[in-house]
């Protein structure tokens, strides 16, 4: 079901746009139409930034989802940073626009048709989230 | 075909006609258009994509640069579209928040309701106006079974919801010590009490309590740290301040209250207050008591109840209609 992950490495500022087209790349390989391809460079942006800024280590992989039903695209972005310890309230509109920091976790969910989130402090974050082609 | 799929042929058609003529009408059109997209949600992304395709539709092979161009904007619109999107949820939580605060006003409403008592010789005339939707100002009459009026005027603060919180708190108290023990020095003494054990460091209340003897036509009176009301003395014709020492609520558990007195003659009348009153501005200047008085003077030959509405108003206009701080107004005046 699942094909091979391709991943990418977030380190450096740079690292994020290498994220962005890897993620832009896939989803329209799979026929992902012109604005959801960019709503997906824009999560990928979003999650990976989060990385940089906060975790400083983490990486981000993309796969193929091919069901039967349908087709999408699904991010897994995953750190070994210092953890969210309020998922609510990162989780919450309002909480991270009004410091200026972009889109934040919501806006994320919003670009995307599927979201999860696991954190724990000291010991890092994984978001899972997907993007289905539009039929 | 639903009114989304209407108005993209329409984009179209009417982008089409444009380019062609330059009409006023189109661009009408678009406006039309515009507003319909804000109504079902179209993201401004999605408006330059529907604009992309309809020119490839129109103009096939046209210059790539300008696809390009068109696409590089689509690209800058994301950020707005989740911007728009983040204002409607958050317009439509502070929705659920204005109903919530307005099922909890009218709740406030209920329990601190109180009326005016009737007393043969005196004429009781109450307002009370919150400058948002909840009340931080309070006012409680009460008839003894002594026959005595107890008259109860407090200001938290502060305002908005902690302040409306905090007086749900003294009305129940002073319920509850109030026949037992109606003396507006004990009165005040016991709320201080509980004022102290059960409100955080930071949030004062001041209150006047007021009891009148109509056998005696004795006003026994206490204050909390509360802004002065007025006596009018009909005999000497002037207004004065009635003053009377006491810290506010919640200082110290062991405040004690003076009690003072003043005997009420016929056309004598007494005014109590909250802040709300006193600290209207005008230009961004507090008026002086001097102007309160005024005021009231102008107005104090009408029925209590009509006084202190016309009061009310008068400062209301002062205000532009906006009030700053809750509005608290009692009159009584004895007739007999």
């Amino acid at each position: 079901m699942m094909s091979s992950q391709s991943c990418v490495t977030i380190q450096k500022e740079w690292d994020i746009v290498a994220a962005r087209q890897l993620g832009r790349e896939i989803a329209k390989k799979i026929g992902v139409g012109t604005v959801d391809q960019a709503r997906i460079a824009t999560a990928v942006s979003e999650i990976a930034r989060n990385i940089y800024l906060y975790a400083k280590n983490g990486q981000v992989c993309f796969d193929v989802i091919d069901t039967i039903d349908q087709k999408g695209i699904l991010i897994i972005a995953e750190d070994s940073g210092p953890g969210i310890e309020d998922i609510s309230q990162v989780m919450e509109d309002g909480y991270s626009t009004s410091g200026g920091l972009g889109a934040g976790l919501p806006g994320v969910k919003r670009l995307m048709d599927e979201f999860d989130i696991k954190s724990e402090v000291d010991k890092g974050t994984v978001i899972k989230t997907i993007k289905w082609v539009r039929k | 075909m639903d009114t989304l799929e209407f108005d993209r042929t329409n984009y179209k058609e009417l982008l089409k006609k444009y380019i062609e003529t330059k009409d006023e009408q189109s661009l009408y059109g678009a406006e039309q258009i515009s507003k319909s997209f804000i109504k079902n949600n179209i993201l401004p992304e999605e408006i330059v994509n529907l604009h992309i395709q309809a020119m490839i539709e129109l103009y096939p092979g046209k210059s790539k640069e300008i696809y390009s161009s068109m696409n590089f904007l689509l690209e800058t619109m994301i950020s707005y579209g989740l911007a728009h999107q983040e204002y409607q949820s958050l317009r439509e939580k502070q929705l659920e928040l204005q109903s919530e605060i307005s099922v909890a006003a009218s709740m406030q409403n209920t329990l601190l309701a109180t009326s005016v008592p009737k007393v043969d010789d005196l004429d009781i005339g109450v307002i009370s106006v919150p400058a948002h939707q909840m009340n931080g100002d309070y006012h409680h009459l009460v008839t003894g079974k002594d026959g005595t009026i107890g008259i109860a005027v407090a200001d938290v603060i502060g305002k908005g919801i902690p302040a409306a919180l905090c007086m749900s708190m003294i009305k129940y108290s002073l319920e509850s010590f109030s026949e037992q023990s109606a003396n507006p020095k004990l009165i005040l003494e016991n709320l201080n009490r509980v004022v102290e054990r059960n409100v955080e460091t930071g949030m004062f209340i001041t209150m006047f309590y007021a009891q009148y003897n109509p056998s005696t036509s004795i006003l026994h009176y206490a204050s909390a740290g509360h802004e002065p009301g007025y006596y009018f003395n009909a005999e000497k014709n002037n207004f004065e301040e009635i003053n009377a020492k006491g810290l506010v609520l919640g200082v110290s558990s062991d405040t004690k209250y003076e009690q003072y007195e003043l005997t009420l003659n016929k056309g004598d009348m007494v005014v109590l207050l909250t802040d709300g009153v006193t600290e209207c501005r005008n230009n961004g200047k507090f008026i002086e008591s001097e102007e309160v008085i005024e005021v009231i003077k102008n107005y104090a030959h009408l029925p209590a109840q009509e006084a202190v509405n016309q009061v009310y108003k008068y400062f209301e206009r002062l205000q532009e209609f906006q009030l700053k701080d809750d509005f608290t107004l009692i009159m009584m005046k004895k007739n007999v």
